[in-house]
Order: C-alpha cells, then structure tokens, then sequence
C-alpha cells in the first residue's frame, strides 16, 4: 500500500503544478494567441518542411532583428486551421507545400495582398492571379521507375501513356494526396474535360494504389512495382539519406510541356488578420528576394527555387530544363477534379 | 480539486456540476461535428454514395475482428502469464505490456517496411492487435491476479475441467475487465489513422483525412464523422450489456493464497515459442526498424540538447496531461458508480465521444472554440491539457471505474461513524484504496499522449518541440536516421509509465 500512496502523493504534486501552469499561461498574455506576439516579432504557420521555415525564419531574424515563432503542421492541417480562425487567427504569414492549402485560404478572402515589390521577385507563373500569395519554393512531377525492370526504351513518354492498357498494374499512384490531386488538375488543364476524364479511367484501371509518394518510391526500389508517379524530392531527399529506398531506382522527367512535367508550387502569404503586416510583408519579400532564395537552394530541402534568377541546388535538374506546362494555380484542385475522380473510384 | 469541495460540503450538487462540466468539455468535438452535419446541405448527397457503404463495411469489420482479436490474444496471454507454471512470470508481464510504449505509427510503419505489400484489412489487423492487445491484457492479468481461487476449487470439486471452469467459473468474474478493455481498444480502432495511413485500408476515419486533404471539404469530412457518433454509441451499449449489471465488491483481499496455476506439461515449448513470436512481432519487428534506420541512413545523428529537450518537454505534458485527465475522469467516474442512474449513466457515457472521432476532427473542433471564444487560452498549455483529456478520458474513466466497483462504499461510512471528516474519508480511505486504479488510468493516458501528434501541433503553445513532433517532422522530409533517435526516445520514456503498470498488486498473489 505504501507504494501507492506515494504514487498517488507524486499525482496530486504534479495535479497542483499543472493548475500553477495553467493559471500562469492565463497571467501571461505574450503565450496567448489572441493578444498576439510581442512587437518585433511574428508568428508564422510553417506547412514547408520544418528545416526549410526555420532556415528561412533564422536568416531573417538575424538580418532584421525581427523574431519569427513557427507552428509546424501538415497543408491541410493549418490551411483548414487557419480557416476555423478566421479572423482570430494569430499567424501572419503562412507557407505551405503545395498550392491547393493556398487557395483554399485564399478562397475564404483570409489573404492580404502582397506587397508589389516582392511580387515582382517571383515570375508571375508562380504565384497567385489573385495577388494574394506568392510561390516560394517548387517541386516538380516525376517518373520513379525500377531500374532493372524498365529501361529507357520502354518508359512512358508522356503521363497520358499510362492510361493504356500495356501499363495495367505497372506503376503506382497516391490518388487521395493532394499532390496527386493537383497532377490531375494539371491532366485537365492541359487535356482538356473530355481526354483527361477518359485517362482517369484509364489510370483506375491501371494504377496500383499507395498512400503517399514515400511508399510508392519504396515500392519501385523493391521491385513490387515497376514505376510510380510522385514527386521529384522525395527521391533527392532519399539518395542524399543514403539511398535505402532508392538505390535500385532512376527518375523519368516528362518535359516538353506536357501534363505530366507539372511544376506544383509551394506558396507563401500574409493574413489579412495580421497585427504585424509590415513586419509580414518583410518576411514574405525575404523569402522571395535572391538571397532567401539562395538559401533554399544551398540547403538540403532539395527543392526547387522559384525566385528569378536564383538557380536551383546543383544537384537537381534545373528548372529551365523541364519545360512546365502553364496551369493556373488558384483552381488547382478544384470541385471537377475531385469529383471526377470519385466518379471514377479513385477516391 | 471539485473532489475536495464536494466532500467538504457534504452535498451532491458540487459534484454533481463537476461531473457535468466534464461531460460538456468532453462533448464539444461531437457537438462540432452535429452542428456541421445540421449545418451541411448536402450531407444526404455526401453520405448516400457507394463509397460510404465501402467504408461502413471496412471499419465495422476493422473494428469487430480487431476488437476480438485483442480480446482472445490480450486474454490467452494474461491467461498464459498469471494462471499457468510458465517460468520468468515478471519479465513476461513487462514484455507483454512494453508494446504500450511503441507508437502504433511507428510499429505500422515498420511491418510496412518488411514488404510493400503488406496492406489491406489482414495488416490493418496484425498492426492494430500488435499495439493495442496489451490495453485487454493489463485490466484481465489484474483481474486473474486478484481473484479467490476458492471459486475455482470449487469448481473443480463438483467436477468441472479446466476449461469448464475458466469458461463458466473465471470468464464471468472477467467481464468488466475484458468489456473495459475491449471497449478501449474498438474506440482507438474507430479513431484509428497512423496506423493505417500506409496500409491501403479505407476507414471512416482515414476517408476523413483524405476529405480534408483532397478537397479542403470540411463539411465533408463532418459528414463522415457524423457516421462516427452513433458507431460509437452503439459500441457504448454493447459493453454496458457486456459488462453485466452485478458491482464486484469485497472487503479485504480475501485469504492471501497462491492462486491455482496450471501445469503446461508438454505444451511447454509450444506456449514459449507463441509468447517469443508475439513478443518479436509487437517488440523486435519496430526496434528492428528503428535500428535499421539509424544503419543505412546517412542524416542519422544524435543532437543531445535538442533531444534532451523535445523529450523533457513529452515527459511535462504526459505528466500533466495524466493528472488532468486522471482528476477530471474521477468525479465522472465516482458518480457513475456510487449514484447508479440513467442520468449519471449518459454523463459517464458521454465522455467517450471525443475518443472515437479522429485526432484533426477533435483538434479543429476545439479550435473553433477557443480562437472565436476563449482567446486568452487559445494554444495555451492548460488549452493543450484538455485537449488530451478530450481526447483520452476513456482509459482513465476504464481504469478508475473498474477499482471503484471493486471498492465498498461502507467503508467510507465506517470512517464517518468514527468520526473522520470527508476530507479525511477522502485521503485516508477512499484514495488510498483505489490509488492503483488512478495509477493505472494515470499510465495508460500518458503514454497515449507522448505519442499525440494532431492536437499537438494545433493547439500546444507556438515553438512547443514534442518527440512525437519532431520524429513527424523528419520523417515528413525523408530523413529516417534524424527521425529514428526520437522514435527511440518515445519508446524509452514510456517504459516508466509501462513499469508502473506491470507492478503487482500487493497483496495479492504473495
């Protein structure tokens, strides 16, 4: 018995001191939201890889004195975060992966615009026709294939060949990502309704299903599929970490404008509801100006720079080689897309 | 602290509102999720779809089959441990609890890695039985470790088998614990997401996930969660049948006798070799991952401060979070058992809501509150400290029922009689004799919070760096050597609260 009293005296201890902590949270306005940071400072709502916010939200602080506290999530977790704040929200800029978090945000109007000098960074490719946020980063679509099983001869040309028949159960996609969901935006974009809705069905037919980029690279690497469709990161990201789920694979890039050389952008803005827009707009045009761009491609996120005239890591394809498609990025996504493909099964 | 209070004024009426102040926090997911399906137009267009049927089907069987698999493997198990002559009875009890500590993601994650087509519902349930069997094992190993065998004997006096006796004379003495367990382990299953995510097993819930991510379509995601709400009701009442009725009390732990074990014989070899296999399919199979990966990755590294600080920091919330939790659950708990009552049965039951709906549904729920709310709390720790009361009430409220029931309220009064002030029946009687209870309900909520992740990013104070967080991050870049270390760490830090658990009862068995 005497060990559980002594349990029960440690809870009752460590009871009271989560009430002191509760109570001092409440006395202590600058770690509340709605009162917001310190002047000087800003929150930032990172959907990027934490290394890259940070590398970013560091360099910053050390330039302008200006202090940067980062939440961390997913795109969707913080998109739709943000979105439930509405004008509550603490952050004052948000950056995400990919664009689709962006345009969910901006399609609530959450968005201030963004300054015209730092537009002026980013071609206007990048970034969104609305004016509200810009691209700060970019990766692109790729062909993960399975080096002893297909060879150069027999990859496919363009993304539309997967649709036939030669491909039934030869490559794996992750349809319920919003990675794979903005591909097929950009299928539509560039087909048009009635080809791109005949080669979803074609890729239900065909594809094996994975959930996410990472378990379709692994899945290429052994052999359980010949090839897969992700994007160019991940296998960057896995070679320059030694290679274990990637070493028996090669990337295929589609080029030549077609659908399946779709550039997905990662985008950043500041909130309307910010209290420190001029602070905000700062971050927002260091991000994008060369030499926070020049930071993203020395670092070891692997992806692309979109700032002009800053080229991307040396290790990687450079941008000017894939020749994109144009797609617009605020309807990546969109209702038809995701419609169409529950039509079909695929979500 | 309610507690004190409610005894101090004698009254119910205190008690009574805390208890129901407990049942509102707990309720404000599934009020968000009603209010969105209310609200949505087309909700009857989202739900009636083929789809839906789909995913009805995969998470009735998920939860089901998985439930009962936890149930037969946790039961044979604790069975196996504490009722036969296996030899090394504590190192067993410590490796079949220790699956506690590995976050189901990561376990997922590992057997995945065995093979890439390792999916669909068989790997679901391997997965899902291998992380959550030992939340069945735990209450039934105590239970069998704590019952009179004079009730066995007498059975076998009038002539019943073993197996006869355990079925007719043991399992009935086993229900709460088994319908406590079984209860844990298929709302967890009904909430399920890690676990799943890289399985190619549709759930409601991972369809919940996939909503929000596809199409950023939160009325379509309340949707699928309205479906999760009356799944979980029904789960509610099929162990409130189960439990049966009958409050187990008895004062004292009856004559202190060796309870009957049965000699294995020649199955011997054979129940060792089950044990090794569990053990290495729930245990070696992720450490093997983990280790693995700190091998062939080349970002693997061990930055000490970082990881000094990101696990003091679990270790604060899991403790926190357990008293909070563990506090919160008692009044709720004391009156479902000592005011028995359809009212206090829909308080008790209604703390069980928040439990089965998925992680980001709970998180955006309270998100909703407070940011329009309660600014001043909003992303505070005491914000964070309910959601994970939110979230895990249910293994407190298990845990502190079952020890309640088996706790007689006469005893409280004899303290009265002579003369004991409530305050002092309080901390001299009633804690002392259910503090394993509160022990154990304390544990099991926090090694379930050194693994939450969703509510954890949402709501914790900005800049909050968790193990769990962090292995998120670095696995989210590709870099399983950095993510590993923390991984480890999630593991190791449980291993306290583990221990806690596989503590005997003193007393007992002795």
């Amino acid at each position: 018995m005497r060990t559980a009293r002594h349990l029960l005296a440690a809870l009752a201890v460590m009871a009271t001191a989560s009430l002191t902590a509760c109570g001092g949270d409440k006395a202590s306005p600058s770690t509340a939201a709605g009162t917001g940071a310190a002047k000087g400072s800003i929150v930032l709502y990172n959907a990027q890889h934490e290394e890259v916010g940070k590398a970013w939200a560091d360099a910053f602080t050390a330039k302008t004195g200006i202090k940067v506290e980062i939440r961390n999530g997913s795109d969707f977790e913080l998109a739709n975060q943000i979105v439930v704040e509405g004008a509550a929200s603490p952050a004052d800029v948000f950056i995400t992966e990919n664009s689709p978090a962006m345009a969910l945000v901006s399609s609530k109007d959450l968005f201030a615009s963004v300054d015209a000098a730092t537009k002026a960074q980013v071609p206007a490719q990048y970034s969104s026709s609305k004016g509200d946020w810009v691209g700060v980063a970019a990766r692109s679509t790729v062909f993960v294939y399975n080096s002893s099983q297909l060879t150069d001869d027999r990859l496919p040309k363009s993304i539309m060949d997967l649709a036939k028949p030669e491909w039934k159960d030869r490559f794996g996609i992750s349809p319920s990502g919003a990675d794979f969901q903005a591909i097929v935006s950009a299928v539509y974009a560039v087909q048009g309704d009635a080809a791109a809705t005949a080669w979803l069905q074609g890729i239900k037919d065909n594809a094996k299903i994975y959930r996410g980029n990472g378990t379709i690279m692994k899945a290429a690497n052994s052999g359980e599929v010949p090839g897969g469709v992700i994007y160019h990161y991940y296998w960057y990201g896995d070679q320059a970490d030694g290679g274990a789920n990637s070493s028996n694979t090669k990337l295929e890039f589609f080029g030549g404008k077609d659908a399946g050389a779709f550039l997905s952008v990662s985008g950043g803005g500041v909130l309307k509801s910010s209290k420190h827009a001029a602070e905000a707009q700062r971050f927002l045009a260091y991000m994008t100006s060369p030499e926070g761009q020049k930071l993203l491609a020395d670092s070891n996120a692997l992806e692309y720079t979109v700032g002009t005239g800053v080229p991307a890591n040396p290790k990687l394809k450079p941008l000017a080689e894939l020749d994109i498609p144009a797609v617009d990025l605020n309807t990546l996504n969109g209702p038809k897309v995701i419609e169409n493909m529950q039509q079909v099964g695929l979500l | 602290m309610s507690l004190i209070h409610a005894a101090r004024a004698g009254g119910r009426p205190i008690q009574l509102g805390s208890a129901v102040a407990v049942a509102v926090l707990t309720l404000v997911p599934a009020g968000y999720v009603l209010a969105g399906v209310l609200a949505g137009h087309d909700t009857a267009r989202l739900l009636w779809r083929p789809r839906v049927g789909e995913l009805l089907t995969n998470t009735v069987l998920l939860v089901t089959l998985g439930t009962a698999a936890c149930v037969t493997v946790g039961t044979l198990a604790a069975w196996l441990v504490e009722r036969t002559t296996l030899r090394g009875r504590p190192v067993w009890t410590a490796l079949m609890l220790a699956p506690l500590a590995v976050p189901a993601f990561v376990n997922s994650f590992a057997w995945y890695s065995l093979s890439p087509s390792f999916a669909g519902l068989g790997a679901a349930l391997l997965v899902t039985t291998l992380s959550y069997y030992p939340l069945v094992y735990l209450p039934v190993a105590a239970m069998l470790r704590g019952l009179d065998p004079a009730l066995e004997e007498q059975s076998r006096m009038l002539g019943n088998g073993p197996y006869r006796t355990f079925r007719r004379v043991v399992v009935p003495q086993l229900r709460p614990a088994l319908s406590g367990g079984a209860l844990l382990v298929a709302l967890h299953l009904l909430a399920e997401f890690g676990a799943l995510e890289a399985l190619r097993f549709d759930t409601f819930t991972t369809a919940i996930y996939d909503q929000y991510q596809s199409t950023f379509n939160g009325s379509a995601a309340t949707a699928l969660a309205g479906v999760l709400i009356p799944l979980c009701l029904l789960l509610l009442g099929a162990e409130r049948a189960l439990s049966g009725g009958a409050p187990l009390m008895r004062v004292g732990g009856g004559v202190a006798r060796q309870v009957i074990r049965y000699p294995l014989g020649r199955t011997a070899p054979g129940v060792l070799a089950g044990l090794v296999l569990l053990t290495a399919a729930a245990l070696g199979v992720p450490l093997g991952c983990i280790a693995w990966w700190l091998l062939t990755s080349t970002s693997a590294e061990f930055p000490a401060a970082e990881l000094l600080q990101t696990a003091s920091t679990s270790i604060v919330l899991a403790l926190l979070g357990a008293a909070v939790t563990t506090t919160l659950a008692f009044p709720v708990a004391w009156l479902s058992v000592r005011r028995r009552g359809r009212f206090s049965q829909i308080v008790e039951r209604s703390t069980y809501l928040g439990n089965s709906l998925p992680g980001i549904v709970v998180a955006l729920a309270l998100v909703t509150i407070a940011a329009r709310h309660l600014p001043s709390l909003y992303q505070s720790t005491a914000m964070l400290l309910a959601a994970y009361a939110v979230l895990f009430m249910p293994r407190a409220m298990v845990s502190l029922r079952a020890v309640l029931k088996q706790t007689p309220p006469e005893l409280g009064d004899v303290g009265r009689s002579l003369g004991v002030g409530p305050a002092g029946v309080l901390s001299r009687v009633t804690l002392p004799l259910i503090a394993r209870g509160v022990a154990t309900g304390a544990a099991l909520v926090s090694l379930a919070i050194t693994t939450e992740l969703t509510s954890t990013l949402l709501l914790a104070p900005i800049g909050t760096r968790t193990l769990a967080t962090q292995f998120w991050s670095a696995s989210t870049s590709i870099n399983y050597g950095q993510a590993a270390p923390y991984a480890l760490l999630m593991i190791l830090i449980s291993v306290p609260a583990a221990y806690l658990l596989t503590r005997r009862k003193e007393g007992a068995g002795r």
